[in-house]
């Protein structure tokens, strides 16, 4: 969708968003970008500043500083323009708890400038069958368990096409059948054009999913790349097993490989450039006898912690 | 979107219990007088004595019975909860990134408030006015200068009071609305308002402060009595219907201040 300033104005653009509450710095300075077309998973431990970052984008927080715009357009000042562009799943779902399913999304469907009175019996239909709602569309939503909550927000973001989804944490509290739906789902939406910004701890599920990613931590941006990039940018290790480890880790120790680390029958260490085949020769002609040998990609769990650190309090 | 916020509102439990109840009211009035036979003319509540020769006065004495306490109690619970409750919900970041607009939500929810009152008004009236049909006479109406009205112009006058009364209520409505935006919690709001209308009830009874009495949005609640007399005495109503409007624009304008500014975090 072009933007009114060019063809390629980014779905989300932050340029220096600060959002302070009064001391605290929940975000302090961020450059985020987020490309027409991508899955953007936007990951960062409890407390980093994700949420707030998203009511600041949604127009529901006033930034301290720096500006954000969606599709080019500056935020909130375009609200009335662009939301209706975008469809959000916001802190978990909320509705009324004394209406149906379907009546909730009538609710917030006329609550819109664009809500559409002729076509919104199908489109609620549509949208709660896309969810698997409909069996429950009549049932109060008092009566609704967790998992019937979130894929009644998804289902209310999906009221329209939209361009922008924003969806933070979409899969809580879903049974693992309903996680994988809801890939699909996220998935099918990307095949089609929908740039989805998807907040989530879920890190294998981000793996799955996402074309892209950005880290925060303690209100920064730590890292923000492709999710190819950022995997490779954690290098790629080797891990060899012999009887002979000692000897093993002098071979690779010689060849220059760094972070080499010994573990009872186990040898790995970090490449850097080296090819593995090379190594396995060297090995060989040391006369170390290897019984297997394999490299290793740092999972997205490996990078997020190096990235945000392993502790299990709370940063602040 | 007001269709549906209409809709949303009225369909609430709470709300039609609070109708009821209003409804109710002159209805269990009626039923006691029926019983006990009526008080003496001049005991009770103005209108009550009158209601055993007429039903339609079961309305009127219904109003003067709610004016006081219950009806302002019932705007307070709706006009205090009308944004603080879809905060606490967490229907209002839906409502404002569908987006609503917030000066549009804001009207909407004021414009939501201000039915109620009526609707709340016009309930005591009907409750009144079916119960007293049911169980006294019906015919011409006494009004308090002594002549008489036709039966029908009678009913009238008293659908007409009850709508003075609800437009009465407007003030503290909008003071609702105002301390909604404040909070988050329903609750909370609701008790301030309440608060406001003792605040300003107290300060009525007070000779000292006689200066500020007909600026206090409670001060002419019981002036929806005058469509009784004949001719109309409308000095006091049409006082009490520009204070009410005052109330609004000042309350009106703080909340539309508050709110369309506000970080919404719930």
């Amino acid at each position: 969708m072009a933007g009114p300033s060019g063809a390629a104005a980014p779905a989300i653009e932050t340029t220096g968003l600060q959002k302070h509450f009064g001391q605290v710095r929940a975000v302090d300075g961020i450059d985020l970008e987020v490309p027409v077309g991508s899955v953007f998973g936007f990951l960062g431990p409890n407390g980093s500043g994700k949420t707030t970052t998203i009511r600041v984008l949604l127009g529901l927080l006033n930034a301290t500083g720096g500006s954000c715009r969606l599709f080019g357009q500056p935020m909130p000042a375009a609200a009335g323009v662009v939301l209706p562009r975008v469809g959000a799943l916001i802190e978990g779902p909320a509705f009324y708890p004394w209406l149906s399913g379907a009546q909730n999304l009538a609710r917030f469907d006329a609550a819109g400038p664009d809500g559409d009175r002729a076509t919104r019996a199908t489109r609620i239909d549509d949208a709660l069958a896309r969810v698997g709602l409909t069996a429950a569309r009549s049932r109060r939503y008092k009566a609704y368990s967790l998992g019937m909550r979130q894929r009644l927000g998804l289902a209310s973001a999906l009221l329209k096409p939209r361009q922008l989804l924003v969806l933070d944490e979409p899969t809580n509290g879903m049974d693992p059948q309903g996680t994988r739906e809801i890939r699909h789902l996220i998935q099918e939406l990307a095949r089609d054009g929908t740039t989805v910004f998807l907040s989530s701890h879920l890190l294998s599920e981000v793996e799955q999913v996402c074309t892209h990613v950005a880290v925060m931590s303690l209100g920064k941006i730590l890292a923000q790349s492709t999710i190819a990039e950022l995997q490779a940018s954690g290098g790629r290790r080797l891990a060899v097993e012999t009887a002979q480890a000692a000897d093993a880790a002098v071979v690779l120790e010689r060849l220059g490989l760094t972070e080499v680390l010994v573990a009872g029958d186990e040898v790995s260490a970090r490449l850097d450039g080296q090819l593995p085949e090379d190594c396995c020769r060297a090995l060989v002609e040391a006369e170390v006898g290897v019984r297997s040998l394999i490299t290793v990609r740092p999972s997205l769990e490996d990078t997020f912690v190096a990235l945000t650190g392993e502790g299990f309090d709370v940063a602040r | 979107m007001w269709r549906a916020e209409l809709a949303t509102q009225f369909r609430r439990r709470r709300v039609k219990a609070l109708l009821l109840i209003l409804a109710a009211i002159p209805a269990l009035l009626a039923v006691l007088v029926w019983t006990s036979g009526g008080p003496s003319a001049g005991e009770g509540p103005t209108f009550l004595d009158q209601v055993t020769r007429n039903g339609v006065f079961a309305s009127l004495a219904g109003l003067t019975v709610t004016v006081p306490f219950f009806l302002p109690l019932t705007v307070a619970v709706v006009s205090g909860d009308s944004i603080a409750g879809e905060a606490s919900l967490g229907t209002l970041r839906y409502l404002l990134v569908r987006p609503a607009g917030r000066s549009r939500l804001l009207l909407i929810k004021a414009g939501t408030v201000a039915v109620y009152c009526l609707a709340a008004a016009l309930a005591v009236a009907a409750g009144g006015l079916i119960a007293g049909a049911i169980l006294f006479p019906l015919g011409r109406v006494t009004t308090l200068s002594g002549s008489t009205l036709s039966l029908a112009s009678g009913i009238g006058r008293t659908l007409i009071a009850s709508l003075v009364v609800g437009a009465g209520l407007f003030g503290m409505a909008a003071i609702g609305l105002f301390v909604s935006t404040v909070t988050d919690v329903p609750v909370g709001a609701m008790a301030a308002t309440v608060g406001f209308a003792v605040l300003s009830a107290v300060l009525d009874g007070v000779p000292q402060v006689s200066a500020i009495h007909p600026w206090l949005f409670t001060h002419n609640w019981f002036a929806f009595g005058d469509l009784l007399r004949n001719p109309v005495q409308w000095t006091a109503i049409t006082h009490d219907l520009t204070l009410q409007l005052a109330y609004i624009a000042v309350f009106g304008a703080a909340a539309w201040a508050r709110f369309t500014t506000k970080d919404v975090l719930a």
